[in-house]
C-alpha cells in the first residue's frame, strides 16, 4: 500500500500546483475575479464550428498571421470543405492547395507599422491555451489614450489594432454596483429598507447597443468558433490520435491480461 | 538442421553458454518485488527512444533556421510522425521516472552493497549520461524554452572562476547560443551520448550478472545451494522472470499509451508550453524552469544565493548541484551498516531516507515555481536535508541498532 501512496504522491506533486492562465486584466460578472479567462468549449469534431472559424480567420486574421506550419489541403481535408469551394472562396493570392499557409506580410515592414511583427498562430492555442485566446479576443475595448485607440484586458497595451470592431462595436470598460454576498451565499440586504446592498467594481467591458454587425451573443459564439478552429490548427491530429488511443489501449489490455494469467500459471511452481 | 547450425555458431562464438548464463538460466532471486521491475522497463524504454530516436533523425534539421519548423513538419506532414514524436518526449520523461524509481530501489534495500559497489558505479554513470542526454535533447526542437534552458546551463560554465569564460565561449563554439551550439548538442545527443549510454547499460548488466542480483530482504542467496551449484532461493530467469516482466510491461505500455495517445503533453509538464514558440534570443520568458525531471537539481542551483570569500553564487550554486550528482557514487562506501535492506536496518537509516525522498520531491517542487524568499529558504533547508542523508551514512547506518537478518528468503 505504502509503495502505491508513494507514486500517487509524486504524480499529484507534479498536478497540484499547475498555476491557471492568467488573463491579465479581465473581470468578468459572473466570476468577480480578476484575471481568471472565461471558459471556452472546444470541440475538435463540431465541423460546421471549426467551418466557420476557418472563414473569419482567412477573412480577419490571415492578412496579418500567417498559419505558416500547415497546408491549405490539410485544412479543407480535415474540415470537410471541397477543394474547389476552398481555393475559391479562401485562398487570395497564388498559393496552391498543397502550400504552407504564409502571407504575403513582410516582418520587418510590420514591425515599422506595428512594433511588432504580428505572429504566427499556428501553435497559439497550444502555447496560451484557448481560455485565454477566446477571452483575449472578446477583450478589446475603447482607450484614447493608446496610439490605435484601443486597449486590451488581457494582454495590456497590446500592439494590435482591433481588427473585429465592426463585427462586435464599441465596447469600453464600465462600473458596476454588484450585490454584496452574504455568508450564507445570498445578497445581502439592508435590514430597515430592504434594499440589497451593493458596492461598485470597476473594469467591466460593456458594448455599445447597436454599434456592431452582430449582437454580443453572437459574437461571442463567432469568436469560440474562431478560438476552436485555432486549437485545431494548433493540434491537427487530436481526434484521430485519441481514436486510434481506444484500440492500442484495448490490445494492451487484452494482452496484459494474459500476461498476467501466465504470470499467475508460473507463479504456483514457486514455493 | 537447427541444432547443426547452432552447433555451427557455438564452436566460434559461445551462443548457448551466453544464453543460458543471462538469460535461460540466470538465477533471479525469489521474493523481487514491485521496485524491481524498473530495471526491465528502463530497457524497454531504451528501445523506445532509440527505435523512435532513429526515426526522428530521418525528419529533423539540425539549424536554428530550420529545426522549430522541421518538428512541425514531423508534427503534420510526415505519416505517424505525431506518434513517433510523442513516443519520444513520453519516453524521455518515463525514462527518468524509471531511473529515479530504479536509484531509490538501489537506495532502499542496498543493492549498492559489497560486492554489488561497480553495479552501483555503472549504473550512476548511465544516470549522469542520461542526465546529459536528456538536456542535449531538449534543446533540438529549439522553442524558447529549449533555448533559454541552454541559456541558463551553458551560462553556468561561465561562473567557473579564471577561465570559465574562455572555456563557455569553447564548448559554445559562438558567443551567444546558437545554430553551432545547436549543431554540437545535435551531434552529442544522436552519436556520442546514446552510444555511451549502450556500452554502459550492456556493462552495467554483465556486471550485475556476475555478482547476482540484490533481494529486498539483502539475504546473500549464494549461501545456500543445491547440488548443482544454484542458489536455492531463486527461480531461472526464464520463463519465471519473463512472464513477470511481460506483465509489468503491459501495465507500463498501457501508462505509456495513454499519456501518448491522450495526454501528450502532460499538463505542460511532459511538452512545455512555452515551447510551441519557437527560439527568440531577444525574447526572454517570464520564468525559466527546466523539464520536471532537473528540478530538485534546479532548486539547489538557485538555493545558493550568498557569495564565499572570491567564489560567486552562481559557481557555488553550480559545485552544489554537481555534487548532489556525484554523490550518489560514493554510497557504497558511505554505508557501514553490517545488513543491506532498509528492513532490518535501524530506525537512522528510515528517517534518513525519508528525508532524501521528502527533500527531493520538495525541491522538485521548489526547482518549477518563481523564487521568493520564503522558497530560497525552503530550498536551502531541504537542499542541506538531501546532503545530510549522504554526509552523515557512515554515522547513523554504524551506531543504529539493525535487526537480525534471517537466513533464506520466505515468500
Amino acid at each position: 500500500m505504502m509503495k502505491f501512496f508513494i507514486i500517487f504522491s509524486f504524480f499529484l506533486s507534479l498536478y497540484a500546483f499547475t498555476e491557471e492562465s492568467e488573463c491579465g486584466d479581465y473581470l468578468s460578472e459572473n466570476l468577480l475575479i480578476k484575471g481568471k479567462c472565461e471558459s471556452v468549449n472546444i470541440d475538435a469534431s463540431d465541423k460546421a464550428s471549426l467551418q466557420r472559424g476557418a472563414k473569419l480567420y482567412m477573412n480577419y486574421c490571415f492578412g496579418c498571421h500567417s498559419l505558416k506550419y500547415v497546408r491549405y489541403n490539410r485544412i479543407s481535408k480535415d474540415l470537410s470543405i471541397p477543394q474547389d469551394l476552398f481555393e475559391k472562396n479562401l485562398i487570395f493570392g497564388n498559393q496552391k492547395m498543397g502550400d504552407l499557409m504564409t502571407n504575403g506580410m513582410n516582418p520587418s515592414d510590420a514591425k515599422d507599422w506595428f512594433g511588432i511583427a504580428p505572429p504566427d498562430l499556428t501553435l497559439q492555442t497550444s502555447l496560451k491555451g484557448p481560455d485565454w485566446l477566446y477571452t483575449y479576443l472578446i477583450s478589446f475595448y475603447i482607450d484614447e489614450t493608446r496610439p490605435l485607440g484601443v486597449n486590451n484586458k488581457v494582454y495590456e497595451n497590446v500592439s494590435m489594432p482591433n481588427i473585429l470592431v465592426n463585427l462586435q462595436g464599441n465596447q469600453h470598460t464600465v462600473c458596476k454596483d454588484i450585490p454584496e454576498i452574504a455568508e450564507n451565499g445570498g445578497q445581502k440586504q439592508d435590514p430597515l429598507t430592504g434594499n440589497i446592498i451593493t458596492y461598485q467594481e470597476c473594469g467591466f467591458l460593456e458594448v455599445e447597443e447597436g454599434s456592431g454587425e452582430l449582437s454580443s451573443e453572437s459574437f461571442n459564439s463567432s469568436m469560440q468558433d474562431l478560438t476552436n478552429f485555432l486549437s485545431y490548427v494548433s493540434d491537427p491530429i487530436k481526434l484521430e490520435r485519441e481514436y486510434m488511443g481506444k484500440f492500442v489501449i484495448l490490445y494492451l489490455l487484452i494482452f496484459t491480461v494474459l500476461a498476467y494469467l501466465l504470470y499467475r500459471e508460473f507463479k504456483k511452481d514457486i514455493h | 538442421m537447427l541444432l547443426k547450425v547452432l552447433d555451427w555458431f557455438d564452436a566460434r562464438f559461445p551462443v548457448r553458454d551466453t544464453w543460458e548464463r543471462h538469460l535461460s538460466k540466470y538465477p533471479a532471486p525469489i521474493g523481487q518485488n514491485f521496485w524491481y521491475l524498473a530495471g526491465v522497463l528502463l530497457i524497454v524504454v531504451l528501445f523506445i527512444q532509440l527505435i523512435s530516436g532513429i526515426w526522428l533523425l530521418m525528419n529533423y534539421e539540425p539549424t536554428s533556421e530550420g529545426a522549430f519548423a522541421s518538428i512541425q513538419y514531423i508534427m503534420r506532414d510526415v505519416e505517424f510522425g505525431w506518434i513517433i514524436r510523442y513516443m519520444h518526449t513520453t519516453g524521455s520523461s518515463m525514462f527518468f521516472l524509471l531511473i529515479y524509481l530504479h536509484m531509490f530501489r538501489g537506495l532502499l534495500y542496498g543493492s549498492y552493497q559489497k560486492p554489488r559497489e561497480l553495479v552501483w558505479i555503472l549504473g550512476w554513470l548511465t544516470y549522469i549520461i542520461l542526465v546529459a542526454e536528456g538536456f542535449t535533447g531538449y534543446v533540438l526542437p529549439w522553442g524558447q524554452m529549449s533555448f533559454w534552458a541552454a541559456q541558463v546551463i551553458f551560462s553556468l560554465i561561465g561562473a567557473i572562476p579564471f577561465f570559465g569564460e574562455d572555456l563557455l565561449t569553447w564548448i559554445r563554439g559562438d558567443y551567444l547560443i546558437s545554430g553551432i551550439t545547436l549543431g554540437r548538442l545535435f551531434a552529442f545527443h544522436v552519436v556520442l551520448l546514446p552510444l555511451a549510454l549502450i556500452a554502459v547499460v550492456f556493462v552495467h548488466v554483465i556486471a550485475l550478472h556476475e555478482v547476482g542480483s540484490n533481494n529486498p530482504e539483502g539475504i546473500d542467496v549464494k549461501q545456500h545451494v543445491d547440488r548443482d551449484g544454484v542458489p536455492r532461493d531463486t527461480v531461472p530467469f526464464f520463463p519465471y522472470d519473463v512472464v513477470k516482466d511481460l506483465f509489468a510491461i503491459g501495465i507500463f505500455l498501457i501508462v505509456f499509451c495513454a499519456i501518448m495517445f491522450f495526454f501528450p503533453d502532460g499538463g505542460g509538464y511532459l511538452i512545455e508550453y512555452i515551447n510551441y514558440e519557437p527560439a527568440n534570443n531577444l525574447k526572454t520568458p517570464d520564468h525559466i524552469v527546466p523539464a520536471w525531471y532537473y528540478t530538485p537539481y534546479y532548486a539547489m542551483l538557485r538555493a545558493i544565493t550568498f557569495p564565499i570569500g572570491p567564489l560567486t553564487a552562481k559557481f557555488l550554486g553550480l559545485v552544489v548541484m554537481g555534487g548532489a550528482m556525484v554523490i550518489i557514487a560514493f554510497v557504497p562506501w558511505l554505508d557501514k551498516s553490517p545488513v543491506k535492506s532498509i528492513r532490518y536496518k535501524g530506525v537512522y537509516s528510515k528517517i534518513a531516507l525519508g528525508g532524501l525522498v521528502v527533500s527531493f520531491f520538495i525541491l522538485g517542487y521548489l526547482g518549477m515555481v518563481p523564487p521568493n524568499p520564503l522558497r530560497t529558504l525552503l530550498a536551502q533547508i531541504f537542499t542541506a536535508l538531501y546532503f545530510i542523508y549522504f554526509i552523515l551514512m557512515p554515522f547513523y547506518t554504524k551506531y543504529e541498532k539493525c535487526k537480525q537478518v534471517p537466513d533464506r528468503i520466505e515468500v
